[in-house]
């Protein structure tokens, strides 16, 4: 009797996710996460409920916005894609000329009622028109198509890192080129891009980059060589996270974190606090919980139809294991310091609504399937 | 491309990109593992350490500023030290409650509004654990006071830091400039880490010029400190580098002589070696003390200086600009004579005034009754403006100013301290642009006497002065010699730089001009004939007049009813000894009277004091 009300009650939640085109695991999961995010977002801000209700509010609109994009079908999402590039793009060009300026970079654009980068936009936008291109196209892709898709997706990524934005231009980055490595670019052309890359690394070094990104990158090598200015933030981030020890110091109880010694706390180096607070036991929880989300993501991907859906979730997927790598590579002192949030924990609304309408994209991909898995 | 491969074949393409997904999982698990190993380091491996690090909480960083490089003058005077003064520091996280602190602070010594919100401003840049000074400078009493009570405020500190200070007090002072504290405006210009433990920074003249050569490196102190802030041990130092020394080419002592000259008169001296450039003494009067301003000015002292109808705080040597009247006399004499419009024996007979052709208008010469038959000669040794009027007409406004241009007139002459100035050499294209308006003959005869539109400053007429003398080699003037670079103490000198060179078409033409000028000095009609008493050497010179107030055409100046804001400034330019000259000097003595009277005796001075009084 109760196995059956069980079963019943079970089928009506699967009955509701499949009316509402929701993948429940992969829903779970990121519920999971940003809810136990919010909790360490409240230690991080030094107890402070305002902030937290701030950011539960964003999640629930961040799922609300992913329900919406998980309820557009494949065909229109195909559509509209060169439509959201196009617009992105030109509101990227709109950003150099009348954006405003915070932090001494010009990213935001104000529209009066609302304010945002359009950087953000990009992020999908980008994996989504490589991914329309090269569906229809004949895999492995030519070099045709290797060239139009570069340049589709560098386009971009050249506006956004001269703002300067070199997190996003990341993001945005390898979100394209994702589709591309995924769509099979033949692997000779992939190690010759990468010898390449790595003879152009001097020059790049000299013209490409800001002195301040020059400045972290050194700062990582020795973070010692600077300790009044970014080196501060590793060698703190390094004390607070190494001082946690295995189970860590309990939540609200992290000395570092508390104590106002890591800058950026709530926001792009949440992780420091976490590792204080939760130890090396937490964050082996935590990266299970992020690469659970990733693998559901490829699973999706792999198990797609056609291969505008294969490629783009897989992309989706992948990037998102990029910011969590970036983040925490940089919160431990192994990469530099670049602005990437902890995905779906770091404070911050705008990275929140466009990764949860990334996972409402996959969750579209995955109802365009006959049959659901 | 094969056939085959054009077409789409589902399965193939699915299992292709199904590849690339597995073996992309594949890659995430390994970076994966990577943070997670990394982790293992920090978190397991080394916990120990990080754990005392953050235990004993804790690291402080802090800024060990660097002192600040000393000045000294071509012959070794210290022109600016530091010497330790005390301050009132508190360190923000020590401190309970900060706005009681600060009241019951208010009973011990004295703070001011503006030491406050300064106070309140660095508060924001630094971290809670730095300290952060609310008051400089403490007398002794204050720090007595403090001292005694220092153990009732936890957080507030009394430490020495070493201060600028300019042991030479008020002289010199418009070449050296000053340092004053940082404020809002600096701070988008430096860099924040090596300022961290800097308060003050150059505001003016050397000091903000060659701000990056004084100021040095900033130091680094770890300290570890227990949960009250005290340091229990420095885990490492790098100690501060200090900043780099400059050796001037200021000479002190003749500064001296020359600021006494002025007895009081306002206005301005510069004495330059033309072999070179180096600026010997650079005199702008009346002179203030530079060190009101290091530790931040009181407003009654700034007021008084800022409201005083003298202007102390303006350096007229260098933005000074006044017209260069009569001093320009050699410089259009030659222009005469190298352009073929003007013979040395030509003559033209004064009555006291000039008329253009067909025009009412007299312009008129400083000698009413005038000075009958002139040669070049004579023109310069009694500075007939007829003559020059004559002249001007001839050369027209466009050979004038081409010419004047080759000897630095109208530019900035590039020396090596802030708020030059550049003067304004009248053009025909000058005049198109800044007032829409054509150019007027008239015009072209009051800028052959150096009036009208005309500009220049001291420092610039001291160094067309200089170039003349070298036959038109002129050398881009400078305030420093050497820069002394620490640690290794290595002196390099600033190479001297020759801004430009005017090449004379016959050295003949040079020399009339020249014997022309020692005739103002020595011969018995010159203008400053007065200053040759006893002299023992040759002097090459000129003098000028500077019109402040314009003589109606019907009206007669005198002296004696003008009011003195309104008389005229007094010029003197001179070199010598004239056959080999070492030094050049130009003075300006602002609402002197007459050139002759005021101006040649202080260069006279100065010339004395560095050619004969040698030390």
């Amino acid at each position: 009797m109760n196995q059956m009300l069980d079963s019943d009650s079970a089928s009506i939640t699967r009955r509701i996710m499949d009316a509402l085109r929701l993948d429940p695991v992969l829903l779970s999961l990121l519920i999971i996460l940003s809810l136990f995010g919010s909790l360490v977002l409240f230690s991080a801000s030094g107890s402070d409920d305002a902030i937290v209700v701030r950011q539960l509010t964003r999640i629930l609109v961040a799922l609300l916005l992913l329900i919406a994009v998980a309820n557009i079908p494949l065909r229109m999402l195909r559509k509209i894609s060169i439509w959201l590039y196009l617009g992105g793009v030109g509101l990227l060009v709109a950003v150099m000329f009348f954006g405003e300026v915070g932090k001494g970079a010009q990213r935001w654009l104000d529209l009066g009622f609302i304010r945002f980068q359009p950087s953000e936009i990009l992020k999908l936008a980008v994996p989504m028109i490589v991914a329309t291109y090269l569906a229809n196209r004949v895999l492995p892709v030519g070099f045709k198509e290797l060239v139009v898709s570069s340049v589709l997706v560098l386009i971009p990524v050249v506006l956004i890192a001269r703002q300067p934005d070199l997190g996003t231009a990341i993001l945005v980055g390898s979100a394209g080129f994702f589709v591309l490595f995924l769509a099979g670019v033949r692997w000779r052309i992939i190690i010759s891009l990468g010898v390449l890359f790595s003879a152009m690394a001097p020059l790049l070094w000299k013209f490409a980059l800001h002195d301040y990104q020059r400045k972290r990158i050194l700062t990582l090598l020795d973070p010692e060589s600077d300790p009044l200015g970014s080196g501060y933030h590793i060698i703190q981030s390094k004390i607070a996270i190494g001082s946690g020890g295995v189970y860590g110091k309990g939540w609200l109880n992290g000395t570092q974190s508390q104590l106002d010694f890591i800058p950026e706390r709530s926001t792009d180096f949440i992780f420091s606090v976490f590792g204080e607070e939760f130890g090396f036991f937490g964050s082996v929880v935590l990266l299970l919980i992020y690469l659970a989300i990733i693998f559901r993501g490829l699973y999706i991907a792999a198990h797609s139809d056609e291969n505008f859906g294969r490629l783009l979730a897989g992309a989706l997927s992948l990037t998102f294991f990029v910011y969590l790598f970036v983040n925490t590579g940089m919160v431990a002192g192994m990469l530099p310091v670049v602005g990437v949030p902890l995905p779906l924990i770091s404070y911050g609304g705008t990275s929140m609504v466009t990764l949860m309408m990334g996972f409402g994209l996959i969750m579209s991909i995955r109802s365009a399937k006959r049959f659901l898995v | 491309m094969s056939k085959r491969e054009q077409l789409k074949d589902d399965y193939l393409e699915n299992r292709l990109i199904r590849r690339r997904l597995v073996l992309a999982a594949v890659f995430i698990v390994i970076l994966l593992s990577l943070v997670l190993g990394r982790l293992y380091v920090l978190q397991v491996v080394e916990y120990e350490h990080f754990s005392t690090l953050s235990d004993s909480n804790r690291i402080r960083i802090k800024a060990l500023p660097p002192t600040r490089g000393l000045i000294f003058d071509r012959h070794g005077v210290v022109m600016a030290n530091n010497l330790p003064t005390y301050r009132l520091e508190i360190v923000r996280e020590q401190v309970e409650d900060l706005d009681a602190t600060l009241g019951q602070l208010r009973k011990f010594v004295e703070y001011t509004e503006q030491d406050l919100k300064r106070f309140m401003q660095s508060s924001k840049r630094r971290r809670p654990f730095e300290s952060i000074p609310l008051r400089l400078n403490l007398n002794d009493e204050e720090v007595a006071r403090l001292a005694v009570n220092l153990h009732k405020f936890e957080g507030v500190e009394i430490n020495a830091r070493l201060t600028r200070n300019y042991p030479q007090g008020e002289h010199a002072v418009h070449a050296l400039g000053y340092v004053g504290r940082i404020d809002e405006r600096d701070l988008g210009i430096v860099d924040e880490v090596d300022y961290a433990g800097s308060t003050h920074i150059g505001k003016l003249g050397l000091e903000k010029f060659y701000e990056h050569e004084l100021h040095g490196s900033v130091g680094v102190q770890q300290v570890e400190v227990n949960a009250n802030g005290r340091t229990l041990r420095v885990l490492s130092e790098s100690p501060p580098i200090q900043g780099n020394n400059l050796h001037l080419t200021i000479d002190s002592r003749l500064q001296r002589i020359a600021e006494e000259a002025f007895a009081g008169q306002t206005g301005a001296a510069v004495a330059i070696d033309p072999n070179n450039g180096e600026i010997l003494a650079l005199v702008s009067m009346p002179i203030f003390n530079p060190n009101l301003f290091v530790n931040g000015i009181s407003y009654d002292n700034y007021d008084q200086l800022r409201e005083s109808p003298s202007r102390p705080l303006f350096n007229r040597a260098l933005s000074g600009q006044y017209p260069p009247g009569s001093t320009t006399k050699p410089f259009y004499g030659l222009a005469g004579l190298e352009s073929r419009v003007n013979k040395k024996d030509q003559e033209v007979f004064c009555i006291g005034y000039y008329q253009l052709p067909n025009e009412e208008r007299r312009y008129r010469d400083w000698k009413k009754e005038g000075h009958g038959h002139m040669n070049l000669n004579g023109a310069i040794t009694q500075s007939c403006d007829v003559y020059f009027y004559d002249l001007a007409y001839r050369l027209g406004i466009d050979r004038m100013s081409a010419f004047m241009k080759q000897f630095g007139f109208g530019e900035k002459t590039g020396v090596d301290s802030t708020g030059e100035r550049r003067g304004l050499l009248p053009s025909r294209e000058w005049k198109q642009r800044n007032e829409g308006m054509i150019w007027f003959p008239g015009e072209t005869l009051i800028t052959g006497i150096g009036q009208g539109a005309f500009l220049v400053t001291p420092l610039q007429l001291a160094n067309s002065t200089a170039a003349f003398s070298l036959k038109g080699k002129r050398y881009q003037p400078h305030l420093v010699k050497s820069v002394e670079k620490i640690p290794d103490y290595n002196r390099i000198d600033i190479a001297s730089r020759v801004a430009s060179k005017y090449q004379i078409l016959k050295p003949k033409n040079w020399e009339h001009v020249h014997k022309a000028m020692i005739n103002v000095v020595h011969g018995l009609r010159g203008t400053a004939h007065r200053i040759s008493q006893g002299i023992q050497y040759k002097v090459a010179g000129k003098t000028g007049t500077a019109q402040v107030f314009e003589v109606a055409q019907d009206d007669e100046y005198d002296e004696e009813t003008v009011a003195e804001k309104l008389r005229d400034h007094a010029l003197f330019v001179s070199y010598a000894p004239a056959d080999e000259p070492r030094i050049a000097v130009a003075v300006i003595v602002e609402n002197g009277g007459h050139g002759s009277s005021v101006a040649a005796p202080i260069a006279r001075r100065i010339m004395d004091a560095y050619l004969l009084e040698q030390s």
